[in-house]
């Protein structure tokens, strides 16, 4: 697989010169994989936020690089906003950027910035607002009449309708109710299937990450602890608690039981994958 | 950009300037800024950067600090400075270029006149970075009591006042975070002329009213939840006293006052 962002040596420093400086990313390396589903989990104050701002060229780099497809996205800082149609960011409570009169003219202000018109831009709205489950029927509607989880639907329409080749997702569900949390979810796992493209999804929770990435990076005060495929960074469970985070409610479940004496291997992090090992273990005859 | 706006910024501290009461240190503005406008000669002048570099000293706060405070008017220094350097009409002419002219009288007036501003403003500066805004409003209600009596909302205002300037930094952060995201859409704030920049900030400014009002709303339910029903018979949890330094140093303000008075009187 091609990497198609790399972030090398990344380091971002607020407040130079002033008694608050303060580094919020420190020498940070990682690549990003085309079609790849990564997940950033971290405390709050991991410098999460700082790092994905770095991603599409929103705040620029104290030291270090971030490569797009190869090339430094400041080479020419003027070309910026290339970087951002390409690297979709949505923040976290997206909900509260919206300010056009309707959903339509709201999603086609990404594209719109972009240059896009006519046909273009409206098979660009019509896709990313279907993608996120947007009916027709309220594309004319004001955004300010929707539902919480409906205003959050259109703001990641918004960014989906520039047809980015990355996106990066900050907390998407934070707020939301379990359903609309997991309906959302779903969505974006629908986004990821069809369209094969990156995705970057940043959580506090570690079940969102688990059941969704491929690949998993665990920072930790402006560094990154470690990254891996989720069996590869759960199996290290004692080392994420210790680091002060969660690890996925399967995975508590499983190091619970290894711990009252029951032969199994606690880096599972799906219902499906504990139960087999369970359903293995009757099989042999132990008692729970 | 937006986080450089020091406007009633508050340094914490536990200097006799930190620690007078909020009433002594606006009255002590209240003298400071007269005197500023009574003092005509030079040792008047120099009377009153003296108080100010005094008080400075005392309160700690860092001389680059108080220069920071003047950048935002910097502009309205310089203009009113060019202004009667070239403007004052005067007996001796020290330099004449066309209708250029600068006169001794106009240099004096051109001195004094930026002094004057630069003095103002670095003295009631001193005053918001010693005091919290918080027991600023405080002082400004109790010193305004008095007008209750001819129906002035004085608590209302006060109040006001104080959610104000609460929630400027919130909507300071809050500006920036939906730069931010709109910047993520591609939204362009520096190229354009001037009508593109204005239509430009329709995407920042409809959020921000929104999010303001719902702020707004909630704080509105949050307060009647208490219930806070305005200020009729409401007590305070810190009740402003004068002590022994306030009366000192409201003595020391009123001397000055009338050194500057005299000093005027003499011309000098």
């Amino acid at each position: 697989m091609e990497p198609i962002l790399q972030i090398k040596n990344l380091t971002h420093t607020y407040g130079v010169g002033t008694p608050f400086q303060r580094s919020a990313v420190e020498d940070m390396s990682f690549d990003v994989y085309e079609g790849e589903f990564l997940g950033i989990i971290g405390h709050t104050g991991s410098g999460k936020s700082t790092l994905i701002q770095h991603l599409n060229g929103l705040l620029k780099p104290t030291a270090g690089q971030v490569l797009l497809g190869g090339r430094d996205i400041w080479a020419d800082p003027k070309k910026i906003r290339d970087v951002r149609f390409r690297v979709g960011l949505v923040f976290q409570y997206p909900e509260y950027q919206l300010f056009e009169e309707t959903v339509y003219k709201d999603i086609a202000f990404g594209p719109t910035n972009q240059g896009k018109t006519g046909d273009e831009l409206d098979r660009c709205v019509r896709e990313a607002a279907r993608l996120v489950g947007i009916r027709d029927d309220q594309l004319d509607k004001s955004p300010f009449e929707l539902s919480g989880g409906q205003k959050r639907r259109v703001a990641l329409a918004g960014v989906l309708a520039m047809e980015p080749e990355v996106l990066v997702l900050d907390e998407p569900t934070a707020g939301l109710d379990p359903a609309g949390r997991e309906n959302l979810m779903a969505n974006i796992r629908d986004y990821h299937r069809n369209k094969h493209k990156t995705i970057i999804l940043v959580s506090h929770s570690m079940d969102e990450i688990a059941q969704n990435v491929d690949r998993i990076l665990v920072l930790k005060s402006a560094h990154v602890l470690m990254s891996g495929a989720p069996a590869e960074v759960f199996a290290r469970a004692e080392e994420l608690l210790t680091a002060g985070l969660d690890v996925p409610q399967v995975t508590r479940i499983a190091m619970t039981l290894k711990a009252r004496g029951l032969d199994i291997d606690p880096a599972v992090y799906t219902v499906e994958a504990l139960e087999k090992q369970l359903q293995a273990l009757r099989k042999d005859g132990a008692v729970c | 950009m937006l986080k450089d706006i020091t406007l009633g910024q508050y340094f914490p501290g536990t200097t006799v300037a930190h620690k007078l009461d909020p009433r002594t240190k606006i009255l002590l503005v209240v003298l400071y800024i007269v005197a500023l406008f009574c003092a005509k000669g030079i040792v008047g002048y120099a009377l009153m950067a003296l108080c100010l570099a005094v008080c400075v000293r005392i309160s700690k706060v860092g001389i680059k600090q108080l220069v920071r405070g003047l950048k935002p008017v910097l502009f309205i220094i310089i203009f009113t400075g060019l202004l009667n350097l070239f403007f004052v009409p005067g007996e001796t002419y020290l330099f004449e270029w066309g209708f250029l002219r600068i006169s001794l009288e106009g240099l004096r007036n051109a001195i004094f006149m930026v002094l004057r501003i630069m003095l103002l403003i670095m003295g009631t500066f001193l005053m918001t970075y010693t005091t919290s805004p918080i027991s600023l409003t405080d002082g400004l209600e109790r010193l305004m009591n008095g007008l209750k009596r001819f129906r002035v909302p004085v608590h209302e205002l006060a109040m006001m006042m104080s959610i104000a300037l609460r929630f400027i930094p919130t909507l300071i952060e809050e500006t920036d975070k939906i730069m931010s995201a709109q910047k993520a859409r591609g939204a362009d704030f520096e190229s354009g002329n001037i009508i593109q920049k204005a239509k430009a900030l329709i995407p920042i400014l409809v959020p921000l009213f929104i999010s303001a009002f719902r702020r707004a709303d909630e704080l509105a339910t949050a307060m009647e939840c208490r219930c806070y029903h305005g200020g009729e018979g409401r007590t305070k949890l810190h009740v402003l006293k004068y002590e022994r330094r306030d009366y000192i140093a409201l003595t020391i303000g009123v001397l000055v006052l009338a050194a500057v008075l005299v000093l005027r009187y003499f011309g000098i």
